[in-house]
């Protein structure tokens, strides 16, 4: 891995902190990527699927996950892990996204203080693994018109003051994340900013270190020299000396460690951050300023001095024909003042010359010369996906099946009441419409989430039947009023007859078969119904089509397949409703001989 | 920071918990108190549990943070022979020692406040030894030594035996490590016992989230008996989160001889506690002649050493950083505070104040700058009695606002100020300052 990151990375962020997710989105959007840097976002604790942010002038939505698992599954092209969890947690998070084998090349983590010992677990795992740390402590890294971390650079008028929105050809490396803003701005003035910038973190147990990341620097044709911050404290500059000393690195490089300050007190002032303490003379600052000078790297008087040196490596290499001229990008420039919406749509759009129903104009799919039907606009506004005829079809019948059952059922009564009480059509279906739930219609539902369930789970019919007995309930789509084997109910032949038919394969009516042959040799009547028959073929076409096991629980938790009852049943109540207009009939009132009266008289409570 | 040094007490308590977990074949008893007075001492000694006070002989000795106390005659183990110290003489040579201030050999000075008082423990030269484990570079390093106490220290090189133990080794050979490298002058009686005891020393030293700890001497008696004579322990402080209960109620003093924190430090100091921001104030010298203010952690070190290489350390008064976004009010306290400290005493040549940073990252600069504005609304006349020269320099979020609004106010005060962005070099102000 020569670079750490290239315009085409994508992060998982874990923590939904929208500051940091924007400012990266808007980075984004100002060097023009084509795809947003973060695919998605962890938050476990969050009930939405989405969460909206601006990308330029427009909002889009990145999907939240419950666990980085969950969220690798669907991103699996997210090859960076941006830890934002706590010193509590993100220990865990770390571990977690390291056992993903093959996963992630690069996770950051900003946590400051997670305990010494486990960093050191996590360092070593990662190393392990391959997989490069940034940080614990830090806030990041850059790859100038790349991707960039959260909040490194600063605001984006800062980025591009500081040149951080394209490449330069300077290599990075601090442990302060303050001063790496301070670093490339100085670098930005003095020379033409850098090509790759870390933040390596301020704790005394890092992941990736000076050298982790100046070696991938030196074998990176985009960087051409070295800045290197380091600190009072350990000896990890000693390191990048060996490797200058042996050849590994032959890229110049430029360094100072600040906190010379700290020879001038015996103890207790800590100055800077955890990981910055001398405990020997040769962890001093001046001491290694002394050996990296030593060493060949360009080290300046003082930190004040440093835009001098830095100015005459970039000259010099510049004049040496190193370093070429920079074009600069073009930038899009995010407006100021943006408004958030308040409403999203992801089914149609009525911006355009026509309307469109999931992208088609509606003339594409409504008159007859386009073939197509109700099945068809049914599965572009509902599913957003364009079903195969034999789906569509199916819909279609399922629709025209559950249309209407007569005036006796509760909905359709409720609807003729209402009109008949001088309510106009809306409001007399509602009151229709509000009936159909648990008990009235509601059995497609349950059909097909008990049917789907005994079937995930391998349950033999006589499984099933017990586990319903213990769960209390009756079988959802089992049981019909009069008819029986002998006597089918021949809306049901049909249902299964076209599915037999078309469907690719039919597991679970087959299944729900067998369950049949069980209840009917109780009971004459306990026949697959209509409403089981269309919850359980439901089920076997979303299988067929493709959708995951997860998919479909959703839709049955969401009650879309209540929703094929409602919108087909809607047909026969505003028949109702036009019938009993049409009939002109009176307010209705129940006879009283049809209502057991028993009312004793009150109890007085003291 | 993250390793934070534990009295003595402490440590042996910390042992004493977890005693039968770990040390399994051996036997420590932690007769040890802590008190700060002679009175306290022999109050402890009537309570139930404590009769040993009394029945035993006793060394008392001050338990805060710094060691060599024999080598600075400061272990109470004999009136006129070793082991005849009584609770009474414990409590009169305590009372004395904290009555005057003590200067050590190392030159640090200050009171002792606390002592730690245990039995006087009989035993031989051979049955002493010494055990420590800490971190080196990326692993743990166990050092035992047949030769316990304090000459140790003398002859490392030849007396001790280290053996690295990775991160990530299984305990399998972590164990075989450590019996492999038992020092060879243990005696073969006791060397098996050792090693048993060594193996366990570092499963708790791991466990208990130790950065540090050393037990010079450990003495061996009879029957699986332990008696750690001196402890020296620092605990990896930003484990506290998950190590409350098996630390227990733990103190982290501060080391002797760091005079204690100022009434000025310890507010900001509880400031910082409160607040999701960081603030940090450390006085160096009070009479100093510049102060800073400064934003963010690494630039704080550089103002500080810029200072000192242009105009010598005597003369920079303080070290602090205030960072993470602190609100108005926050950073309004933290100026008032450098703004009182700087006006106590007068200096020939003036005094100058840097308000430095480097570009931030996400902290509204206009913000935090209206505290400081306020401040100086407070303080202009004093900060001007003083011959006061300002010097701002700062980049980030909102920072053309913030430098203006600095301005405009240090200008309607009648502050001499001088206001720079992110193109000067952020600690160019430091030479502008004294060039003047």
């Amino acid at each position: 891995m020569s670079k750490l990151y290239t315009k085409d990375t994508q992060a998982i962020f874990w923590n939904n902190n929208k500051t940091a997710i924007q400012r990266m989105l808007d980075y984004d959007y100002t060097i023009g990527r084509d795809k947003p840097s973060v695919a998605g976002i962890v938050a476990p604790t969050s009930g939405n699927k989405f969460e909206k942010f601006f990308y330029g002038p427009d909002e889009i939505m990145v999907p939240l996950y419950k666990s980085t698992p969950d969220a690798v599954a669907e991103q699996p092209q997210a090859d960076v892990l941006l830890n934002f969890a706590s010193f509590r947690t993100a220990y865990d998070v770390t571990m977690e996204a390291i056992g993903i084998e093959g996963q992630f090349k690069s996770i950051m983590v900003t946590a400051e203080g997670i305990p010494e010992r486990l960093a050191r677990t996590m360092n070593q795992a990662a190393r392990d693994a391959g997989v490069t740390v940034i940080g614990p402590a830090t806030v990041g890294a850059i790859a100038p018109g790349a991707f960039k971390i959260a909040n490194i650079g600063g605001t984006i008028e800062n980025i591009v003051n500081s040149k951080l929105h394209r490449a330069g050809s300077c290599g990075l490396v601090t442990r302060s994340g303050g001063l790496f803003n301070e670093i490339s701005n100085i670098i930005a003035i003095n020379a033409d900013g850098i090509a790759e910038g870390v933040a390596i973190g301020g704790d005394r147990f890092v992941g990736s270190v000076f050298i982790d990341n100046l070696l991938r620097m030196e074998s990176n044709p985009d960087v051409k020299y070295m800045i290197l911050l380091g600190e009072v404290g350990g000896t990890e500059e000693y390191k990048v000396i060996d490797a200058v000393k042996s050849g590994q690195i032959t890229k110049p490089i430029i360094a100072w460690c600040i906190g010379t300050i700290a020879k001038h007190f015996s103890s207790g002032v800590q100055f800077g951050h955890a990981g910055a303490s001398a405990n020997a003379d040769a962890e001093t600052a001046a001491a290694k300023n002394i050996a990296m000078a030593e060493a060949g790297i360009h080290v300046p008087a003082s930190f004040n001095d440093l835009p001098v040196t830095i100015r005459e490596v970039y000259n010099d290499l510049k004049s040496k024909g190193i370093i070429g001229e920079i074009e600069e990008p073009e930038l899009k420039i995010v407006p100021k003042v943006r408004k958030k919406k308040e409403f999203i749509c992801t089914i149609s759009d009525d911006r355009g010359e026509e309307a469109t129903y999931a992208g088609f104009p509606i003339s594409s799919v409504a008159t007859p010369d386009t073939g197509k039907g109700i099945g068809d606009v049914i599965s572009l506004l509902w599913f957003k996906k364009q079903y195969p005829e034999w789906a569509t079809q199916f819909i279609e019948t399922v629709m025209k099946t559950v249309a209407d059952h007569g005036p006796a059922v509760s909905g359709a009564h409720n609807a003729k009441v209402t009109a008949r009480a001088g309510k106009s059509v809306v409001e007399a279906l509602v009151t229709g419409l509000l009936t159909i739930g648990p008990r009235f219609g509601g059995a497609i539902d349950g059909a097909a989430k008990y049917f789907k369930y005994a079937d995930d789970n391998d349950l033999t019919p006589a499984e099933f039947l017990n586990h319903m007995k213990k769960v209390g309930v009756p079988i959802p789509g089992i049981g019909h009023r009069i008819k029986s084997l002998k006597n089918p109910d021949l809306r049901v032949e049909g249902l299964k007859k076209f599915a037999q038919e078309y469907f690719p394969a039919t597991p679970l009516l087959d299944y729900a078969l067998t369950v049949e042959q069980l209840t009917t040799s109780k009971k004459e009547n306990l026949i697959l119904n209509v409403d089981g028959t269309i919850g359980i073929l439901m089920v076997d076409m979303w299988r067929a089509l493709g959708y995951d096991e997860e998919e479909i629980d959703e839709f049955i938790e969401s009650g879309t397949l209540n929703s094929f009852f409602i919108a087909g049943r809607t047909i026969g109540f505003i028949g109702h409703i036009l019938d009993e207009k049409r009939l002109a009939m009176p307010m209705y009132r129940h006879p009283m001989d049809d209502i057991l009266y028993d009312v004793p008289v009150a109890e007085e409570i003291k | 920071m993250a390793q934070k040094a534990i009295r003595e007490y402490d440590g042996k308590a910390i042992f004493a918990k977890h005693w039968n977990e770990y040390f399994d074949g051996f036997h420590y008893g932690f007769k040890s108190v802590l008190v700060t007075s002679g009175d306290e001492l022999k109050e402890i000694a009537k309570k139930h549990g404590f009769e040993w006070l009394n029945q035993e002989a006793l060394v008392a000795k001050p338990d805060m943070l710094f060691g060599k106390r024999g080598k600075n005659d400061l272990v109470l183990f004999r009136t006129t022979k070793p082991g005849d110290v009584t609770l009474d003489e414990a409590a009169t040579w305590i009372d004395e020692k904290q009555s005057h201030e003590v200067t050590l050999l190392s030159g640090e000075k200050g009171h002792l406040t606390h002592f730690i008082v245990e039995p006087f423990t009989p035993h031989t030269q051979d049955q002493e030894y010494y055990i420590s484990a800490t971190t080196v570079g990326e692993d743990d390093v166990l050092y035992m030594s047949a030769e316990g106490g304090m000459e140790v220290e003398e002859g490392w090189d030849e007396k001790v035996n280290e053996v690295h133990i990775p991160i990530n080794m299984p305990d399998a050979d972590m164990e075989k490590a450590v019996k492999a490298h038992i020092p060879a002058d243990i005696p073969d009686a006791n060397k098996t016992a050792f090693a048993s005891f060594a193996i366990q020393f570092f499963k708790f030293y791991r466990d208990m989230n130790f950065a540090y700890l050393e037990i010079n001497p450990i003495v061996m008696l009879d029957n699986g008996e332990m008696a750690i004579l001196d402890l020296v322990a620092r605990l990896d402080d930003t484990a506290g989160f998950m190590m409350a209960d098996a630390w227990g109620d733990i103190e982290f003093p501060t080391a002797f001889g760091m005079e204690d924190q100022s009434k000025e430090e310890k507010a900001i100091a509880e400031a910082d506690s409160k607040s999701g921001a960081s603030l940090k104030l450390t006085i160096l010298n009070p009479q100093g002649r510049i102060w800073t203010m400064v934003a963010g952690g690494g630039a704080s070190v550089v103002y500080a050493d810029t200072i000192a290489d242009f105009a010598g350390v005597e003369d920079l008064a303080n070290y602090g950083e205030y960072s993470g976004g602190p609100t108005t009010g926050e950073t309004k306290f933290y100026a008032e505070t450098i703004f009182d400290l700087m006006t106590r005493y007068s200096d020939p040549e003036g005094k100058v104040l840097i308000i430095g940073g480097a570009i931030a990252n996400f902290t509204d600069v206009a913000k935090t700058f209206t505290g400081i504005i306020q401040a100086f609304e407070i303080y202009a006349d004093k900060l001007k009695a003083h011959n006061t020269k300002i010097y701002v320099r700062r980049g980030g979020p909102n920072y053309e606002k913030g430098l203006k609004d600095i301005k405009e106010a240090a200008d309607r005060l009648g502050l001499y100020i001088e206001v720079y962005g992110p193109e000067t070099h952020v600690t160019d102000i430091v030479r502008m300052a004294l060039e003047k």
